[in-house]
């Protein structure tokens, strides 16, 4: 049951951030999900990637569409607003929100039904568009709330549970999301948490549309052979381009030994970025050849993961709409009203 | 021989220009319009457009009227028939006695006229070609000259158009001077040429006042500026894109910062309505007042947003300008139609508060207060405009606004309050209205967080499934709907000048031409108590006012008689009592449709008095 709330007890031997906070801190309602579903490895994620930065709680925005997926904001980030909101219109609802107030740090959870079907249209406009975000696809290849049936992404030829043998393309967020200009994109696996923690990370100090897709498979109805969204397959055929450390302020919290080249990323806030490249000839600031790499790699049945993608000086739809530093929710009568002095000339000139 | 003398009437007759969409033709029509009221009398003007945006019939009447008759009147005294593909049904549109314009440029058969009127060439063409070599310039000017010409028959003040060529080119002088050369070049061709004045004509008068000459449409989106709206997402349709326009315009001349430039506002064209609405909701979740503009098409793609609004209660503003039926060609005219697909709009048990205005002043002040209403209510509320306010020129009371007015943020609970200790539960009913307090989100580190879904929770927004929790949800939102009713504009009421047993009830742009039809039924003998509804949920003043009367007439512009279904059902009303007089052809309804319908019916109802003896 959801609303039983975790105990809270604050060991005082447990790690503290930055702000004094420890896990606890971050997490939420007990999850719901099955045992051993991949949403809740992203859902653990996403509570050490906050606790990493030294997020408050309060000042995130958890707003997700209708699935298994989408469910999990309330299993983190207990002291934040989350809003389950719309099957598919996780990205309005965001977009909406975010205008409201551009400081808060807002996080889509969505499924890859809710993305990539009944919602694709919302997922790549809010993409288009710039929000200022981190959108996260939980993409088990079938809708797990409906119990199984396939999603636009699973792969072509891949087998259900039932048997069933999947003949249509299958969509490739990540590939759509560099196609439509997000600023951030990534892939990674729900089972990875070393490659998947430090991108949350980036993506949360990302100015712009950062779009994050995890493979997380469903134990339920995707997990079985003949998935290409099942843990064993993933685990066969990912690709890795490169492993993120984030660097804050602070001292450097995961470089552990970095194999290969190791490039350095500075974002907008300062954050700097050290990507240590597993392959040579991976460049994550060229969006073309981003799009060329995966096609490449997924012509051989591989499933690239890592920082695909990013373009540090990216800016967000608040620039392009030139709002006012404030929060639009803050202004008041005398920001907003412009009085009756204004109406009298108003008038004058309706005459 | 013209069997009907010619129309003989000052300031109380129709004009109709019939033009060719994309000709131009607009501007010079709007400057006819001005220029009448600058004579002090009031017009109500009328587009009669189709869907597209060249090269198609469109129509521009005004309604000349000293006494102020604002509604459309029916009928054409003048036709001034500039488009040839329409001509047969333009010349057989004008009363008898009544009087057809045209360009004579071209000489036309005898049977292309009608005997009972009568017809006035002026060889615009022939005028223009010979002054103008540019064929736009000649589009154009042939406008205005037709205007000049007008303006000698109707005997205009010429210098009153002048000043208004003069205000509209104001610092544009080679414009100006063209324009003003333009008009007395048809002037003077229909002084020298043609026996004026005509029968209609246009005298001084001092029926006008203060009032301005303003589309619902812009007045409405004034109204969301006023009322504070900072959000606004939308998809273009017919007829309510120059809404959002409107507001663009107003926000880039109201709502810049003017030390920074900055906005103090967000705009967005959303991918479709879904979208556009998601937004408005996102952003009332976050505590920014948000607005979509659309129509009924609109309205039936967000229906499922507009049910998570009301069930997770979240404030949200939807200007819905009211046209006919799905498709295009037809839905660029006016309709009532989507009362009962906005009153219960959604999947579950709902229903929603909606504003009825019935001019551009009352658009502008009801815009402005759905912000309020919605934030107090937390939940979506609609502004029924429909294309006859939307879209047309009115005659309204000038907009007022009072400055000591703060805005009505509802029921938020702040961080102060919540480190007083206050209760906070997202769903409880603390003060017995039905109406929670909300947070927004990022309000306190530790207190006031809640997690929004459409149902499945308990007073405090925690998750459970069980039957009575979701029961005491639902009974709660039906007293948030009782009190709305106390909200909401209250109806007006006007009663008839005897002791009647009967009402009438009408709302939104049904208004002027109801008011009209009440003293034409005066004069054939009727007595009627009027009660314009100006909001859903219904006031108790409603039910109070059938109750008072044998019986009622609804009037309103849809099939189905839809605010009559939602009186009946809402107000527990036997039908029998309420009477529909529907009027549905997508033309705005009229004065004389109204009273011939309840006049006709209230005819056959009169017992015949026994004839006296000798009488
Ligand atoms: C408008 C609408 N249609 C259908 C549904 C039913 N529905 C709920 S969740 C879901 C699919 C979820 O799939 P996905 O987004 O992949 O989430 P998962 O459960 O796999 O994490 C569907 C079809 C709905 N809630 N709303
Ligand atoms: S059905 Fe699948 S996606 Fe849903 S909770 Fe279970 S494992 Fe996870
Ligand atoms: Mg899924």
């Amino acid at each position: 049951m959801t609303y039983i709330a975790k105990p809270k007890f604050h060991h005082p031997g447990l790690p503290k951030n930055e702000l004094g906070y420890t896990h606890r801190d971050y997490e939420g309602k007990i999850s719901t999900l099955c045992a051993g579903c991949g949403h809740d490895s992203i859902t653990a994620a996403i509570i050490e990637a906050c606790f990493q930065l030294s997020i408050e709680p309060h000042r995130v925005a958890k707003i997700s569409g209708i699935g298994c997926s989408s469910k999990t904001p309330d299993y983190f980030l207990g002291n934040s607003h989350g809003f389950n909101s719309v099957h598919g219109r996780m990205p309005s609802v965001l977009t909406g929100a975010n205008l409201a107030n551009r400081d808060l740090i807002y996080l889509g959870v969505s499924g890859d039904g809710d993305s990539a079907s009944i919602g694709f249209g919302q997922f790549a406009h809010s993409i288009r568009r710039g929000v200022n975000m981190t959108y996260i696809v939980e993409n088990n290849g079938v809708y797990g709330l409906t119990k199984g049936q396939f999603s636009a992404t699973a792969d072509r030829g891949s087998k259900s549970k039932r048997g069933v043998v999947n003949s249509d393309n299958a969509i490739d967020l990540a590939a759509m999301a560099l196609q439509l200009g997000a600023s951030f994109v990534a892939r990674s696996f729900s089972g990875d948490k070393t490659q998947l923690v430090p991108i949350v990370e980036a993506a949360i100090r990302h100015k712009g549309a950062a779009f994050i897709d995890v493979i997380s498979p469903c134990v339920a109805f995707n997990n079985h052979a003949g998935s290409t969204k099942s843990f064993d397959y993933v685990r066969e055929h990912n690709e890795a381009v490169n492993r993120l450390d984030i660097i804050t302020g602070r001292a450097p919290i995961h470089i552990e030994q970095a194999p290969g080249t190791v490039q350095m990323v500075e974002q907008h806030d300062g954050t700097r970025l050290a990507l240590r490249k597993l392959d040579a000839d991976y460049d994550a600031h060229d969006r073309l050849a981003a799009m060329a790499f995966l096609q490449k790699h997924a012509a051989k049945g591989q499933v690239v993961t890592g920082l695909l993608y990013v373009d540090p000086e990216a800016d967000d739809l608040h620039s392009h709409l030139n709002t006012v530093d404030a929060a639009l929710n803050t202004l008041e009568a005398k920001d907003l009203c412009p009085g009756q002095s204004a109406l009298d000339k108003i008038n004058a000139a309706l005459r | 021989m013209p069997a009907a003398s010619p129309i003989s009437s000052v300031n109380d007759f129709v004009v109709r220009f019939a033009n060719v969409n994309g000709s131009g033709s607009a501007s010079a029509n709007e400057l006819f319009a001005r220029s009448i009221l600058r004579h002090g009398v009031p017009v109500s003007p009328r587009n009669i457009f189709p869907s597209n945006i060249q090269g198609l019939p469109t129509w521009y009447e005004v309604r000349v009227t000293e006494d102020g008759h604002l509604g459309a009147r029916g009928g054409v005294d003048m036709m001034v028939a500039m488009n040839p593909q329409t001509w047969d049904k333009d010349v057989a549109s004008i009363e008898p006695g009544g009087y057809l314009f045209y360009d004579s440029t071209k000489p036309m058969p005898s049977s292309k006229f009608r005997d009972d009127i009568s017809v006035i060439g002026v060889p615009l063409t022939a005028i223009t070609n010979s002054t103008y070599t540019d064929p736009r310039q000649r589009q154009l000017f042939k406008n205005i000259i037709y205007l000049g010409a007008l303006s000698a028959l109707f005997e205009m003040d010429a210098k009153l158009i002048e000043q208004l060529i003069g205000e509209q080119y104001k610092g544009k002088e080679k414009l100006l001077s063209s324009n003003v050369h333009a008009l007395h070049l048809g002037r003077d061709w229909a002084l020298q040429n043609l026996k004026c004045p005509i029968g209609l004509r246009v005298r001084k008068a001092d029926k006008v006042g203060d009032r301005i000459f303003v589309e619902g449409n812009s007045a409405a989106a004034l109204g969301a500026v006023y009322g504070g709206a900072s959000v606004c997402a939308w998809y273009p349709i017919t007829p309510s894109s120059s809404l959002a326009d409107a507001f663009t315009s107003h926000c880039k001349r109201l709502r810049h910062d003017p030390a920074t430039g900055k906005a103090k506002y967000a705009i967005v064209q959303g991918e479709d309505e879904l979208a556009s609405i998601g937004i408005v909701i996102g952003a009332g979740w976050n505590g920014a007042r948000a607005f979509t503009a659309t129509s009924g098409p609109g309205i039936s793609l967000m229906q499922e947003f507009i049910g998570l609004s009301y069930f997770a209660e979240i404030p949200a503003v939807i200007m819905n300008v009211q046209r006919a039926g799905p498709s295009t060609g037809m839905p660029t005219r006016t309709q009532q139609c989507d009362v009962i697909s906005c009153a219960y709009a959604s999947h579950g048990d709902t229903k929603h508060p909606l504003l009825f205005p019935e001019d551009p002043a009352e658009a502008f002040d009801m815009a402005a207060q759905c912000f309020d209403l919605a934030e107090r209510l937390q939940t979506t509320i609609f502004l029924m405009l429909d294309l006859d306010i939307g879209m047309n020129h009115r005659l309204s009371r000038p907009f007022k606004w009072d400055d000591s007015k703060q805005l009505d943020r509802g029921k938020v609970m702040t961080a102060a309050m919540l480190d007083d200790g206050r209760d906070f539960g997202r769903y409880l009913d603390v003060d017995g209205d039905g109406i929670p307090y909300r947070t927004y989100p990022g309000t306190h580190p530790t207190k006031g967080s809640f997690f929004t879904r459409g149902t499945s929770r308990d007073r405090y927004a925690r998750y459970t499934e069980e039957g009575p929790a979701y029961q005491d949800n639902m009974q709660r939102l039906l007293r948030k709907f009782e009190t709305a009713k106390d909200l909401v504009p209250r109806p007006l009421q006007a009663n008839a000048g005897k002791p009647t047993k009967y009402g009438v009830i009408y709302y939104g742009s049904t208004t002027p031409a109801m008011d009209e039809a009440i003293g034409m039924l005066e004069a054939r003998g009727h007595q009627l108590d009027r009660l314009r509804v100006r909001a859903f949920p219904f006031h108790s003043s409603v039910p109070n006012f059938i109750a008072d009367h044998d019986f009622v007439y609804v009037v309103e512009q849809n099939r189905d008689a839809q605010l009559r279904s939602l009186i009946v059902n809402e107000c527990g009303i036997d039908p029998v009592r309420l009477v529909p007089i529907l009027h549905y052809d997508g033309t705005p309804i009229t004065a004389r449709f109204i009273a011939k319908a309840i006049g006709d019916h209230l005819d056959q109802l009169k017992v015949t008095p026994l004839r006296k003896v000798g009488a």
